[in-house]
């Protein structure tokens, strides 16, 4: 297999007609004496997803997204613009455009370039795209409607979807540094709705990461998948409205972990920090959950969604504690707040693509296991919510108060699960739900790989994780008298 | 200045590689094609404690291609607009269709269902904006935000967006469909700060026209005043309560309607709002017509994204639903006929009840007054609703405390049915115009 500089190389420069002396001069624009770092990003991507729906491969599409990002930093001030046409002309108007933000004069070039190559791969250089067959991709789509159907009468419609990306990237800096990075991506998602006596309910399931296609048809996930999505659509059929109010909440493992992501991982993120704005600034060293509870980002997972063996600024991906037994050590940061706040990048660069600026964004962020058998945790409880699937939350870094919506959950009573549960939202503060926690179960799962996270209007795929955990008092905003 | 360099050359240009891409398809057997063809420019700035953060020059361009091969369909995209990646996501595209399946409801919009009119929307309004301009007006909303009250104590900065496009929509009916827009925006966010509390809040103006966007300071001071007064929040216990939503969120409630009652959720039967056409959705008083065609207005469009003509219609005229929003496949599946909206809903007005927001407050008399809400906890097929909420408790109509870390929950249907009265208070900033809705009874969870 070929080095992925030399695919990179192969791609941007032999392809569009460029060399090693035009860098330098684009290089020559883009550097003043007052620049703290600079970059090119350049990007090729491409993607494949189809679609079934009632029955029918509905929709297929195809897309080719090609660019570069040109980008120059003075210390807290960033110029930027990019360029879908890759070429020695849009090369040096971008750089031109990008260095208006300084005031001095160009000064220096990079003449000497340097290939940086990360120490490991996370994943392997294979197009994902090609690696089923067309028919191969749709008799996947077909078996999961077929088995979701036959799974229950009550099912009415499947929506069940296939996407993967291939993209190269290649990060120049304006120390010459040349780092290249191959990432595949896939993804598999199948959503049902279901009707019983003129009641409709939904729930989906999926999963992902960073290999071929074929994870898919060998592991039998089609089953695993329509299975999962009708269990969790017929349970909501029976379920009753949540109570509401402030209760003890156990969270299941695996993707409850959005939890962390929201009420931690997003106020930890090194801009917020470094102007201020998140709740947790200022905080490193003080105790900011229960003893025992420790919290990490991990960028180096093999094969895992949120995983990159690079970041987006050619830093190599790390583990970050962010939490260590109850105690605050540290924040999550891209090159630039690693600079002004006087430390190193953590990896944790991240932007969607070549028209958009990095930003420290999490990768992978999970709950170290704790001794406790999940079934001891939900006995503990005499009365509260155990809830173990997500849809989704969200977060505001400044106040620390984030929600997220339970879409599987139940009643516990007496330290045994009771009825289904619909319509729970969790609401909490940041800075105080880990210390609320009481019990860390052994059994740290991470999720199925379909987290997607936005900040600032850009998408990147994330992956969470945790143990069975016990939370004494959070509120649960249901419609029902608790 | 924020404009399409050439746009008329840009227009001619893209006309004919439509002509071109259309005729390449059917030279492939595709019995029918159309596509979209975007450019556009623009400049963003952020500034933040008092000077640039960040200056980004925007350049972008795509094209999105359909092809249909009898009721089979393929799609593509590129952002690369040589011949050669024309012809490869031409090919793309039918490499695609060739493996989706036989779908009756597939094609093009009905070919009398074409606009043929082009009323002038004046929605492009170039601003004579250079970096420095920008720069100069976002300091200008951060520095009136910091000045306005000490306890102001951080930013999160101030900016100005411009963008100028253009947008050609062309199809195998020989229909072919130009227009050219922008938008300008200014913003600012800041934090306030006093004891143990900090809270963040924003304001922002958005428009057509660079000489319609609220000045600098009005933003900035709107922001600063925000911020301030959410200050020393708490929650409240767990209780049922009339609910006010200010109008930047009564927006999203008319879009939880706009979504319960669009084609696609109507004919995979996943709406809470199942077959509501002729049903009393809302009280009597209430009425909501779409109007594509307003002049310089956010969401004004003469033609949808496959160039059916939009209507002026009702969508609720007394509290009954008059119709959903439809693109052609949605029409076909519910035997229906294509409302224009392939490209969602354009601008929704609901008339208000002759009340303005103090009348809401007082009329209320004790409840919550919403002016925030994050998570997404809307299901859309069953109504259910409960997420995170921020405002103010309000006892005897007047403003009392600011409230946090609470939710409100209920049932879309019972909220519509609940709306007790609708605020002149309109806010014109998005494709949804309405004042503040107040509902006569949710739950709030809190501690």
């Amino acid at each position: 297999m070929k080095p992925a500089i030399d695919l990179a190389r192969e791609a941007f420069f032999a392809s569009n007609g460029l060399d090693e002396a035009q860098l330098a001069q684009v290089f020559g624009q883009l550097l003043t004496k007052d620049t703290t770092l600079a970059d090119l990003y350049f990007q090729s991507a491409r993607y494949e997803s189809w679609g079934l729906e009632e029955g029918i491969i509905k929709s297929g599409s195809y897309s080719i997204e090609q660019g570069v990002g040109v980008r120059s930093v003075c210390g807290e001030q960033t110029g930027f613009a990019y360029s879908g046409e890759i070429s020695f002309p849009a090369l040096l108007e971008s750089a031109k455009a990008a260095r208006a933000i300084s005031s001095a004069g160009q000064s220096g070039t990079v003449n000497t370039w340097r290939v940086a190559t990360p120490s490991r791969a996370l994943y392997a250089q294979d197009d994902p795209l090609a690696s089923l067959s067309e028919s191969d991709k749709i008799a996947f789509l077909r078996e999961i409607d077929s088995i979701a159907r036959a799974t229950s009468p009550y099912v009415q419609q499947v929506m069940a979807s296939i996407v993967a990306a291939h993209e190269i990237i290649l990060i120049i800096d304006e120390t010459g540094r040349m780092t290249a990075d191959i990432r595949p991506l896939v993804r598999a998602n199948v959503s049902v709705i279901v009707e019983r006596k003129g009641q409709t309910e939904s729930a989906s399931s999926g999963g992902g990461g960073r290999f071929n296609l074929d994870f898919f048809t060998n592991g039998n996930k089609a089953q695993e998948y329509a299975e999962d999505a009708v269990r969790k659509a017929l349970i909501n059929l029976d379920a009753e409205a949540a109570p509401a109010g402030s209760m003890t909440v156990v969270l299941g493992n695996g993707w409850p972990g959005v939890l962390l992501h929201e009420a931690i991982g997003h106020g930890l993120e090194g801009d917020f920090n470094r102007k201020g704005t998140s709740a947790f600034a200022g905080r490193i060293g003080e105790q900011v959950a229960a003893k025992g509870i420790t919290v990490v980002d991990d960028g180096t997972l093999d094969q895992r969604r949120g995983s990159l063996s690079v970041d987006d600024e050619g830093t190599q991906t790390q583990c970050t504690t962010l939490i260590e037994d109850g105690i605050l050590k540290g924040y999550l940061y891209d090159r630039q707040n690693a600079a002004l706040m006087g430390t190193q990048s953590t990896g944790n660069g991240r932007r969607q693509s070549y028209s958009n600026l990095p930003m420290p964004r999490m990768t992978n962020t999970y709950m170290r296991p704790g001794e406790y058998d999940p079934a001891e945790i939900i006995a503990s409880v005499e009365k509260g919510i155990y809830a173990v699937n997500f849809s989704g939350g969200q977060v505001d870094i400044t106040s620390g108060k984030f929600v997220f919506s339970a879409s599987e959950a139940y009643q516990i009573e007496n330290g045994k699960l009771g009825k289904p549960l619909k319509n729970a939202t969790l609401i909490g503060n940041g800075p105080d739900v880990l210390t609320r926690v009481s019990m860390v179960g052994n059994d740290l799962q991470l999720d199925t790989g379909v987290g997607v996270c936005g900040k600032d209007g850009q998408s990147v795929p994330v992956g969470v994780g945790q143990p069975t955990l016990r939370i004494d008092g959070i509120t649960v905003g249901g419609t029902a008298a608790a | 200045m924020i404009e399409l360099e050439n746009r008329f050359d840009v227009a001619t240009e893209f006309q004919a590689m439509a002509e071109r891409v259309l005729n390449a398809a059917k030279a492939k057997g595709a019995t029918a094609a159309e596509l979209e063809i975007d450019k556009g420019t623009g400049l963003s700035v952020e500034v933040r404690m008092g000077q640039v953060d960040k200056l980004q020059y925007h350049r972008d361009q795509g094209i999105n291609l359909t092809v249909y091969f009898g009721h089979r369909k393929g799609f593509a995209s590129t952002a690369d607009f040589s011949p050669q990646a024309l012809e490869d996501t031409l090919e793309a595209a039918c490499r695609i269709a060739r493996y989706t399946s036989e779908d009756d409801f597939n094609g093009l919009a009905e070919p009398e269902q074409m606009a043929s009119a082009f009323p002038k929307l004046d929605l492009y309004h170039p601003w004579e904006l250079d970096a420095p301009l920008a720069i100069e007006t976002a300091l200008q909303a951060e520095a009136v935000a910091r000045e306005h009250d000490k306890r102001i104590t951080n930013s999160e900065g101030a900016g100005v967006d411009s963008y100028a496009g253009l947008s050609l929509y062309a199809n195998s009916h020989h229909f072919m469909g130009i227009s050219h827009a922008t938008r300008h925006s200014l913003s600012c966010a800041v934090v306030a700060q006093d004891g143990d509390s900090m809270q963040r809040d924003y304001w922002y103006s958005v428009s057509r026209v660079p000489g319609h966007l609220e000045s600098a300071d009005t933003v900035g001071a709107e922001a600063a005043q925000r911020a301030v007064r959410r200050l020393h929040a708490r929650s409240l216990s767990t209780r049922e309560a009339p609910v006010l939503f200010v109008p930047q969120l009564a927006r999203g409630l008319i879009g939880n309607l706009a979504g319960a009652i669009s084609g696609g959720s109507q004919y995979r039967k996943a709406s809470f709002l199942l077959d509501s056409i002729g049903q009393q959705v809302f009280p009597d008083f209430v009425q909501l017509r779409e109007d594509p065609l307003i002049p310089q207005a956010l969401a004004s469009r003469s033609y949808d994204a496959e160039g059916v003509a939009t209507q002026q219609r009702d969508i609720v005229k007394d509290g009954i639903i008059q119709g959903y929003f439809l693109g052609s496949y949605s029409a076909r599946k519910l035997g229906m006929t294509s409302t224009g909206n392939a490209s969602g809903t354009s601008n929704l007005l609901l008339a208000d009840t002759g009340v303005t927001f103090i009348d809401l407050l007082q009329q209320m008399g004790t409840g919550l007054m919403v002016t925030e809400l994050i998570g997404s906890g809307v299901n859309g097929i069953t109504g259910d609703y409960s997420r995170g909420a921020v405002g103010y408790w309000v006892e005897n109509g007047m403003i009392v405390h600011p409230v946090e870390e609470v939710t409100i929950a209920g049932n879309l249907k019972d909220m519509f049915k609940g709306i007790v009265a609708i605020g002149d208070d309109v806010d014109e900033r998005g494709s949804i115009r309405t004042g503040s809705i107040l509902i006569d009874k949710m739950t709030i969870a809190g501690q």
